[in-house]
């Protein structure tokens, strides 16, 4: 009963239908093309190179001749996961991070966790991401680590703040009466509590983390040929883009309207879950 | 009445000749971009092209020069005898000449500038150029005479590389920084990151520069370099990083595109060493794979001409050698075979940051797929390259463009990057330095062309064209590439 | 508060030196050498150890790292490997470019995000509000790069507006300095832009929630009143952090801008200067840089300190 009425509002929400659709459209776009493409990205064909779109290429052609449509729909993948695996690293460690120094509000771990999380975020982020790739070379991989450093104190003050309020909550009282050590509270009370938050700001780090793999791929950063990825083919298109605007202007749309659907499907689960919100509505 | 015509005359005389000071004040200067910034000026201490291309016979001359067309002739050095058994030089210097800095130049500037350079603490990049020099002795301020320890065919050329030019002692402090040279222009200033200003020298000794002064800028992004020449925010941009771009510069009569040659050999190197490339046939099967037109199309956009081997089209002794590697797929595959990796197998390409390189090496991987052959595509840049690649010998293949003239000497040496290692060819290369006679010069080299486009040692891609986008209205700018160098000293603009 | 003041103070200075070895050893490890980087493929290695002796690379790590540590207490950042200029001189040249970008595009994002912002707000759930924050959505979407390059494209190349890259000097005028300075300005500014907005009429929008914004309603001020005489002012300090954390991003994060438009700002410098292996720069840069934001974040952590007791005693 509850499930359902949960469903017919997110329905309601504006933001969350259209958002949701966006990004559903580009993830299905991403698992299509692990079983088809209607061409395949890494054979060239240079005879038919710098096509405008057109029947057969929908999205025309690149300087290469593959198929821009087929690279986008590859393209989609890469950047689905690596934003992904880095909001899972962010998750990961942040998430444990921020229980801990809740739990030891105001003792060394706290500051310890705390003064190391502002620590990383003093770091300038582009410059760390060309030092990474700098020191262990390009590639995917290095890509997630890059993005997935920097939302590690994302999560662990998002998390470390809203725990914080719990733990002066009565039921928290009533667990520790109860015996429950502080690991084990934090796991069972405070991380379900928190789970919404923490579900917004995924959502948010991953509309982040698929900007930035644009950017680090643009730079020459990311997943290395033949594997597209979109930021690389803006990296291609860039010199061509006087005469063949499409090359630069399709994977643009693409990065935008990803994030775009993502921000907005972001929005409308905030505005579904965190009760704050809902409460300062009605 | 009379009065009012004469004012009239003088006023239009006046302003005839005004409006002909304005013209040539505006086409007196010149702004030329490059892709790449200098580190610092002294060309006798770097590696980087980037500093001879804006200090070569701008500022900083040697003996013997290069000319556009690629040949040597003199330069601070009015003329040479070479003795009998061709290690002595005798060079007579110009007379007359200055530096910047208003000292003279005479014989002592070129011994300290020779023992300079292969000095045991020199940091001269090219080092081996001065290996063959036993002494330099002053013979009289204008007289130097150079003995070697074995005669070497190439020494005049050797001397012309900016790395050999002539430098002034009290100069070398602050040479990175303020280089003090000879030549047409002076320094004037640096904006690290941005431009740098020569301007005519009023004290040259051979014929003045006819610009009164030129601006170098610095536009590594291709897109930026397209959008600075079409908004006519540079004057000429040599070695335009985008061949794409072309057509529609071309097209557009502002400006001229003009396309020459380079020393630049591009090829698919491949470590001799590293199984299973160290096996002939494979090798061979590699060169069948590739097809060079397509690379120079989708790569080039159709900028560059095939070679055969190891050597610059434009030079006489080019024998072309394509036809031992031409595009046969079903070739390759039967080599292939014929080797024991009738499944293919895999290796590493290993790409450095020059878009020939990195798009060169998509269209290899994909055609080299075609045959079977795997590759792992990795893109590093330079620093890595040199460090991994030319170091490290961590590679299976890579692809460069050997920019250095006449330097097919490189397969001489077995401890090389590739690792080719063939006693004839090291014995051939000894005789060919060795020798001076010309017409005996020539059939060597063909020789040699031969024996590594017959081992297959590299991938022979094509060799680098140069290409320079410019204001309509220059004149004089070089065409070729024969070394590094914006040789501005006979840059004008027509009306 | 003094011994809060010490207990930060501590803090900052473990931060510092933390973030001074992180950066050092994680700089050090990358594989490449500013020696042979700048003598290339033909350099015999003789040559590559003189130079190296030259540079003062053949000296352990450690020892390097103390006499830049220690120079740099000494206001001394080294001196450039490739360039033979003192690190300083190359900053501060710099930093006449990217320190100029960055509030130009600060002030641009604020000057377009304070009118969106309260405007939205006022008009909360209208057609208004609905339009810009639809808006806003898409500014924060679009990669400012690919925001660039299509700005070079229409206004640079086609219409010749502005040029297409590259920065006179100051020297040559203000307002020419300020034109080149417009486009990288504008890519810069326009996702700023579109995330202040979004924090200005939300915060705005809390505001109005609060208890003293009803009394103000109580007492019979308009909406619209209530908003300008009472939220704003209130509604300010969140906005003013994210100005702040923005401004701090701006000078860092500009590279890939800088690139676009050729422009010699400190992230290129940054950027060239790792291909080039020219580590010491990279450090001492990259040390400048965390050090300001470690030090602003201190000075804010004070003063929010001074001004609410309570922040005081909880930690």
């Amino acid at each position: 009963m509850e499930r359902t009425s949960a469903i017919v509002t997110a329905l309601r929400s504006r933001n969350f239908v259209i958002g949701g659709a966006l990004s559903l459209i580009f993830v299905f776009l991403a698992l299509l093309s692990f079983i088809w493409t209607p061409y395949d990205v890494t054979t060239l064909d240079i005879a038919h190179k710098l096509q405008r779109p057109n029947l057969s290429h929908w999205f025309g052609t690149d300087h290469f001749g593959r198929d821009i449509f087929s690279m986008i729909m590859v393209g989609a993948r890469t950047s689905i996961a690596v934003a992904l695996l880095a909001v899972g690293m962010g998750m990961g460690l942040g998430i444990p991070l921020g229980l801990a120094a809740a739990a030891s509000q105001g003792r060394w771990l706290d500051e310890f966790i705390m003064r190391g999380n502002d620590l990383i975020f003093a770091f300038p982020s582009l410059v760390i991401a060309i030092l990474i790739t700098a020191v262990f070379g390009a590639s995917a991989v290095n890509a997630i680590v890059a993005i997935g450093i920097f939302n590690i104190p994302v999560f662990a003050r998002v998390t470390r703040g809203a725990a914080l309020s719990l733990w002066s909550r009565e039921f928290i009282l009533a667990a520790r009466v109860a015996g429950k050590n502080t690991a084990r509270i934090s796991l069972e009370h405070i991380l379900p509590n928190v789970a919404n938050l923490l579900i917004v700001q995924g959502t948010i780090q991953f509309s982040l983390g698929i900007l930035a793999e644009a950017g680090l791929s643009y730079v020459g950063l990311g997943a290395q040929p033949p594997t597209p990825s979109w930021g690389r083919m803006l990296a291609d298109a860039q010199t061509m883009v006087s005469f063949a605007p499409h090359l630069a202007l399709i994977p643009g749309m693409a990065i935008i309207l990803t994030v775009l659907g993502l921000n907005l499907m972001g929005d409308g689960l905030r505005d579904l879950l965190d009760p704050r919100i809902r409460n300062a509505r009605s | 009445m009379s009065n009012f015509k004469t004012k009239l005359a003088v006023a239009s005389v006046a302003a005839l000749i005004s409006g002909l000071g304005v013209a040539n004040a505006a086409n007196s200067d010149l702004t030329l971009a490059m892709q790449l910034e200098p580190p610092h000026l002294d060309p006798t201490s770097a590696a980087a092209g980037a500093i001879d291309s804006v200090v070569y016979s701008n500022i900083f001359e040697g003996l013997t020069r290069f000319m556009a067309d690629g040949s040597v002739v003199p330069g601070l050095a009015a003329s040479w005898n070479i003795s009998g058994d061709g290690l002595t030089y005798t060079f007579s210097l110009q007379d007359g000449v200055k530096f910047h800095d208003g000292t003279g130049m005479d014989a002592s500037d070129v011994a300290f500038s020779l023992d300079r350079a292969r000095a045991e603490e020199s940091t001269n990049a090219q080092k081996a150029l001065f290996a063959g020099i036993a002494d330099v002795a002053v013979v009289d301020p204008l007289t130097v005479k150079i003995t070697l320890s074995e005669p070497n065919g190439s020494f005049l050329f050797n001397l012309a590389w900016g790395d050999a030019v002539i430098v002034a002692p009290e100069s070398i402090k602050n040479i990175k920084t303020n280089p003090v040279g000879t030549g047409a222009f002076t320094f004037v200033d640096w904006v690290q990151g941005d431009k740098i200003e020569i301007a005519r020298n009023p004290d040259y000794w051979g014929e003045p520069a006819k610009l009164e002064s030129a601006t170098f800028k610095f536009i590594s992004d291709p897109t930026a370099a397209f959008a600075a020449v079409m908004a006519e925010d540079v004057d000429a941009f040599a070695g335009f990083p985008a061949p794409e771009n072309l057509p529609q510069f071309a097209a557009d009569p502002r400006f001229q595109v003009i396309v020459g040659s380079t020393e630049g050999e591009t090829i698919l190197s491949t470590n001799n060493k590293m199984p299973p490339l160290d096996n002939v046939k494979v090798r061979q099967a590699i060169a069948h794979a590739i097809d060079r037109q397509a690379i120079i199309d989708g790569a080039m956009f159709g900028l560059g001409t095939p070679i055969g081997t190891h050597f610059a089209p434009h030079n006489p002794a080019y024998v072309d050698l394509t036809g031992n590697s031409n595009y046969d797929p079903a070739k390759a595959k039967a080599l292939l075979a014929e080797a024991g990796f009738a499944d293919g197998f895999t290796t590493t390409l290993k790409l450095p940051p020059p878009s020939y390189a990195r798009r060169g090496g998509e269209i290899i991987a994909a055609q080299l797929r075609a045959v079977g052959i795997k590759t792992e595509i990795s893109n590093l840049e330079w620093a890595q390259w040199l460090e991994q690649v030319f170091r490290g010998k961590d590679f299976g293949l890579t692809i460069v463009s050997h920019t250095e003239p006449m330097d097919i000497g490189i397969y001489a040496r077995p401890e090389y990057y590739f690792q080719y290692d063939n006693p004839d060819f090291q014995a051939l290369m000894k005789t060919l330095n060795a020798t001076t006679d010309a017409g005996e010069r020539t059939k060597l080299l063909q020789k040699a062309q031969t024996i590594i486009s017959e081992d297959y040692v590299n991938g022979y891609l094509f060799e680098l064209a140069y290409p320079t986008v410019a204001n309509a209205k220059i004149v004089g700018l070089w065409e070729n590439a024969p070394t590094q160098a914006n040789d501005l000293t006979a840059v004008y603009w027509k009306d | 508060m003094l011994r809060y003041t010490l207990k930060r103070a501590l803090s900052l200075i473990i931060s510092l030196a933390v973030a001074s070895l992180v950066i050092f050893f994680v700089i050090e490890v990358a594989p490449g050498d500013p020696a042979s980087y700048m003598l290339g493929i033909n350099a015999q290695p003789d040559t590559i150890a003189a130079l190296r002796t030259e540079l003062g690379l053949d000296v352990s790590k450690t020892q390097r790292y103390l006499n830049w540590v220690g120079g740099m207490l000494h206001g001394d950042f080294g001196t450039s490997y490739t360039y033979r200029t003192p690190i300083s001189e190359m900053v501060a040249d710099r930093m006449w470019v990217s320190l100029p970008l960055a509030a130009f595009a600060l002030v641009l994002s604020t000057v377009i995000a304070f009118p969106a912002g309260i405007y939205a707000a006022s008009r909360r759930g209208k057609a208004g509000d609905v339009v810009l924050m639809g808006a806003t959505q898409l500014g924060v979407a679009i990669p400012n790069f690919w925001f660039a390059m299509m700005m070079v494209l229409i206004f640079a190349i086609n219409l010749r507006w502005f040029s297409a890259g590259g920065f006179p000097g100051w020297d040559e005028g203000f307002w020419l300095g300020i034109k080149s300075l417009t486009l990288p300005a504008i890519s810069l500014a326009l996702p700023q832009a579109a995330i202040l907005a979004r924090v200005m009429r939300s915060s705005l929008l809390d505001m109005l929630g609060e208890d003293f914004m009803r009394s103000a309603r109580a007492k019979g001020l308009s909406r619209r009143q209530a908003l300008w005489r009472h939220a704003l002012r209130n509604a300010l300090i969140p906005v003013l952090t994210i100005i702040g954390l923005q401004f701090s991003f701006l000078l860092a994060g500009g590279i890939i801008i800088e690139q676009v438009f050729f422009l010699p700002g400190l992230g290129r410098l940054v950027f060239q200067s790792i291909s080039q292996r020219d580590l010491i720069v990279v450090e001492s840069v990259v040390m400048l840089l965390v050090f300001s934001v470690i030090v602003v974040n201190f000075a804010v952590d004070l003063a929010y300190a001074a001004v609410d007791p309570r922040l005081r005693s909880r930690s």
